[in-house]
């Protein structure tokens, strides 16, 4: 169990959790767990993966608003395509970004037929009550390209970045936020630790409910009040333990001669490449493009 | 009563690169009233085969019986055989949650739908099993040391009358007093309602005193089950695996190859002191 | 004076009810006196409550003495000037494995230490080698630390300590929640760094089979020193151990039988071989 292969990186953590995986009565939760995938780190070497975090998190903010710039067929194929090179160039399969893209299908549906029943306009045809009208499909279809544009860019992202460069990231990237008394390095410090302790705390979770089960608790049947009620005896233990966990967490970083943020040194700290600067470079050209394509051109 | 495993294979995270397999065609026939320890070191899969016993884990190949009845027909009652086959977890004291210990304890009885009065008498004899004095019933479960902690979690699923008691590793974390009190607790229990109890626990030496039957573990596979001074003559092939043998089992191979005529199937120290005094008298040694 | 010295160490603290009224002062700890040298290889031992633990957080300045002093490396720890350097001097390994890592890869974790004392980032990278190093978990720098056994965790979060270069470390009960595995790749780790780097170690447990190496053993109960000296003369009381809420191993507890029904034989056998020689077979 523990020969795990050496690419086992942070990230791994989260497929890393053995939450007592599989069939028998608590699977079923387990299971759901499990199904998000949308953004899990993927383990493997691109120019993507190297670049410096704080340059993915900018370049995701840039694209989102991208997103919303255009408003043309011409505009969505500019994003279409850079998106395409983006993930052409991460080396994540493409089937694995679209098996997490599943979980969103609903999601999708729902936001789509909102705009294409609901839209006022020229009307094109009839289901019973519903009419969809000209505009209703137009809006519909750039908000579905929109939508998954939106996720899969960000994934993007999440995809190429361990959570703790990703921490370090926003860390740095929102540093002269310190000067307005906003605590940034401990929000980091917050974001990594919970990371560090939701695999531990799924666990935790699958040992109490089985031990419940096994004093013949009943997690699943019964009316929503009645549901909400069973989870007392598993909500508990799992808040008593965490606060331990909390305190002895603290101490143990106490011991360590932690306090806070203040002369601290980085053991990886981030230092911008030339390949950073070149990808700044495209986002703003991307940028321009998409201004320029959206808005002036048609 | 009896409990069977049959051909039983359990994975973890079937069907992913993390696929890891915890069991591997594993046989077992537990009958009534035997007293078993169940032996292996921390992922040898022993905590996956307990929960096979009362239906938490179901396995990916293979069958479970309980009093002949597979418990994964879909018309089986698995509520009524998580009652009959009782399980506590290591760390217990992790699964309290009441505001006093009686309620607590009354968690289990409640869950089987028995009325108030028959609850609460089955929790107060319960307590009573465990030796734990009237003064703590109303006390909250937190505020108790590790080893009452550990009896109020043991009383919890004792409250439900199985009629096999499961305890993975009851004494983790425990005092070496404090260790021999929940064992001889759980040892005299055992003698006066003739349950069958097994005991998981990576310590031969805790378990060698207590138990007539030992199951040793080793890569999701039984090594060995036989009584346990036949089990430990495999002392070497034990350490191999990284267990061990309890160390009065060392010391009698050792005595052995110095000459010394003793049994080298002893297990405990009483036992080994008898021998010795024995054998010495036999060579004519200073007695 | 040695690198952790208490003189007539009191520790108390008050109990209350749910409502916050006071109930009672409980004295943790009383008049405790250590002087442990360094490079020494201490064991403290004692049941569950016994106040080993609260010993052991004043020597870390996490706890501060109600009366008397703590020293480490000459040091009041009561005196706040110093804390950080006392934490420095004298780091520290708790009981529970999962607890007290921070970082979410091996090396990321073992380099938290120097992180927060301002070490230079290339100094840091050669500590976290070297202290992976030290305790063999070298191979593992990039794993996930939740998917290391609990030995291994434990080894990770000496390495951790090591970092920091400290002169001593406490560790509080590391091997309570390990299999023995686990228990003997601590030990060993333990001794590693005490016979090679002359790291001073305090190791706070319950198990017997653990106070072997060391060449001092204090044993508490109630609060107060109940017993001193080397393993031998500590496990030549087997009536008094048991009493204490502890045992021995099991070739002492049959030498001390054999010896009870008459045979010469001597207190305080630790191995089997001393056993045999004692028979004179």
């Amino acid at each position: 169990m523990e020969e795990q292969s050496e690419e086992a990186d942070s990230l791994a953590i989260w497929a890393g959790c053995r939450v007592g995986a599989g069939s028998g009565p608590v699977g079923n939760e387990e299971n759901m767990l499990r199904e998000i995938t949308l953004g899990q780190y993927y383990q493997t070497d691109s120019v993507i993966h190297r670049m410096d975090p704080r340059v993915k998190l900018v370049t995701t903010v840039c694209y989102i608003i991208s997103l919303f710039i255009v408003d043309n067929i011409a505009g969505y194929v500019i994003a279409g395509v850079f998106l395409a090179l983006v993930i052409r160039l991460s080396r994540v399969p493409v089937k694995y970004m679209i098996r997490g893209m599943k979980s969103i299908v609903f999601l999708l549906i729902i936001a789509a037929g909102f705009n294409l029943f609901l839209t006022p306009g020229e009307t094109i045809a009839t289901f019973w009550k519903l009419k969809i009208t000209r505009e209703g499909i137009r809006l519909a279809l750039f908000m579905a390209i929109r939508l998954v544009f939106l996720l899969m860019g960000s994934s993007v992202m999440t995809l190429t970045t361990t959570p703790n460069n990703l921490t370090d990231g926003m860390e740095k990237l929102l540093g002269p936020l310190k000067h307005l008394k906003v605590p940034v390095h401990e929000i980091a410090m917050m974001m990594s630790i919970a990371l560090r302790f939701i695999p531990i705390l799924l666990e935790e979770t699958d040992k109490i409910m089985k031990a419940q089960i096994a004093r013949g608790a009943d997690f699943e049947s019964g009316n929503l009040i009645k549901k909400a009620k069973s989870l007392v005896p598993l909500l508990v233990p799992l808040f008593i333990s965490a606060f331990r966990r909390a305190n002895d967490l603290a101490m143990a970083m106490e011991a360590r001669c932690y306090r806070g943020g203040e002369h601290r040194t980085k053991m990886k700290p981030l230092i911008y490449k030339k390949r950073d600067g070149i990808a700044y470079g495209v986002v703003l050209i991307y940028l321009v493009l998409c201004v320029a394509v959206g808005k002036i051109l048609l | 009563m009896s409990l069977i495993l049959d051909h039983v294979s359990y994975l973890y995270e079937a069907g992913t690169a993390m696929e890891y397999t915890a069991l591997r065609d594993v046989c077992l026939k537990i009958s009534k009233g035997e007293f078993i320890g169940l032996i292996g070191h921390t992922g040898s899969g022993k905590s996956t085969l307990v929960q096979h016993l009362n239906g938490l884990l179901k396995p990916v190949s293979g069958n479970v019986y309980f009093n002949g009845a597979d418990i994964h027909d879909s018309d089986y009652n698995k509520k009524e055989l998580r009652s009959k086959v009782g399980l506590v977890f290591q760390y217990p004291e992790h699964q309290l949650f009441e505001a006093d210990v009686f309620s607590d304890v009354c968690f289990g009885p409640k869950n089987l739908g028995l009325d108030k009065k028959e609850t609460e008498l089955r929790a107060y004899a319960a307590l009573k099993q465990v030796g734990l004095e009237d003064e703590y019933f109303y006390q909250s479960p937190f505020d108790l040391s590790g080893g009452q902690k550990r009896r109020v979690a043991i009383a919890g699923v004792l409250a439900m009358q199985p009629e096999v008691l499961v305890l993975d590793e009851p004494t983790a974390g425990l005092d070496p007093k404090g260790r021999d009190e929940i064992l001889d607790r759980i040892a005299k229990l055992r003698d006066e309602t003739g349950m069958t109890v097994i005991l998981v626990s990576h310590s031969m030496e805790d378990v060698a005193r207590y138990v007539d039957r030992i199951i040793v573990m080793n890569k999701g596979q039984i090594m060995f089950d036989d009584k346990p001074r036949e089990v430990f003559r495999h002392y070497r092939e034990l350490e191999a695996v990284g267990l061990a043998a309890p160390q009065i089992t060392y010391i009698m191979q050792a005595l052995k190859k110095k000459g010394l005529d003793v049994d080298t199937d002893i297990t405990s120290v009483e036992e080994a002191k008898e021998a010795i005094l024995k054998a010495l008298k036999r060579n004519g040694g200073a007695v | 004076m040695g690198i952790i010295k208490t003189r007539d160490l009191i520790y108390e603290y008050i109990r209350r009810d749910e409502e916050g009224n006071v109930e009672g002062i409980t004295r943790a700890l009383d008049d405790i006196n250590l002087d442990v040298k360094q490079g020494d290889f201490v064991a403290i031992l004692g049941h569950n409550g016994s106040g080993k633990s609260t010993l052991a957080k004043h020597i870390n300045a996490i706890l501060y003495p109600t009366e008397g002093t703590v020293w480490v490396d000459g040091m009041d720890t009561a005196r706040e000037e110093h804390l950080w350097e006392i934490r420095q001097k004298a780091g520290m390994v708790f009981q529970n494995p999962d607890n007290q890592i921070i970082g979410q890869v091996v090396e990321e974790d073992v380099g938290f230490g120097p992180e927060n004392l301002g070490v230079p980032t290339k100094e840091i990278w050669e500590r976290v080698e070297e202290s992976l190093k030290a305790v063999g978990m070298y191979e593992f720098r990039k794993h996930s630390p939740n998917k290391l056994s609990g030995g291994q965790k434990q080894r990770v979060s000496i390495a951790g300590v090591i970092a920091m270069h400290p002169k001593c470390i406490v560790l509080d009960e590391p091997t309570a929640m390990l299999d023995p595995n686990g228990r003997k790749e601590v030990i060993r780790a333990a001794r590693a760094l005490n016979d090679v780097e002359e790291i001073t170690i305090i190791l706070i447990t319950h198990y017997m089979e653990e106070i072997i190496y060391a060449n001092k053993v204090f044993v508490m109960d109630k609060g107060r020193i109940a017993m001193e000296g080397a393993p031998k003369e500590i496990f030549s009381h087997v009536e008094k151990l048991k009493a204490l809420r502890l045992d021995v191993p099991q070739v002492t507890l049959l030498a001390h039988e054999l010896k009870k029904s008459g045979l010469s034989v001597p207190d305080g056998i630790l191995t089997c071989e001393e056993l045999i020689e004692a028979l004179k077979l």
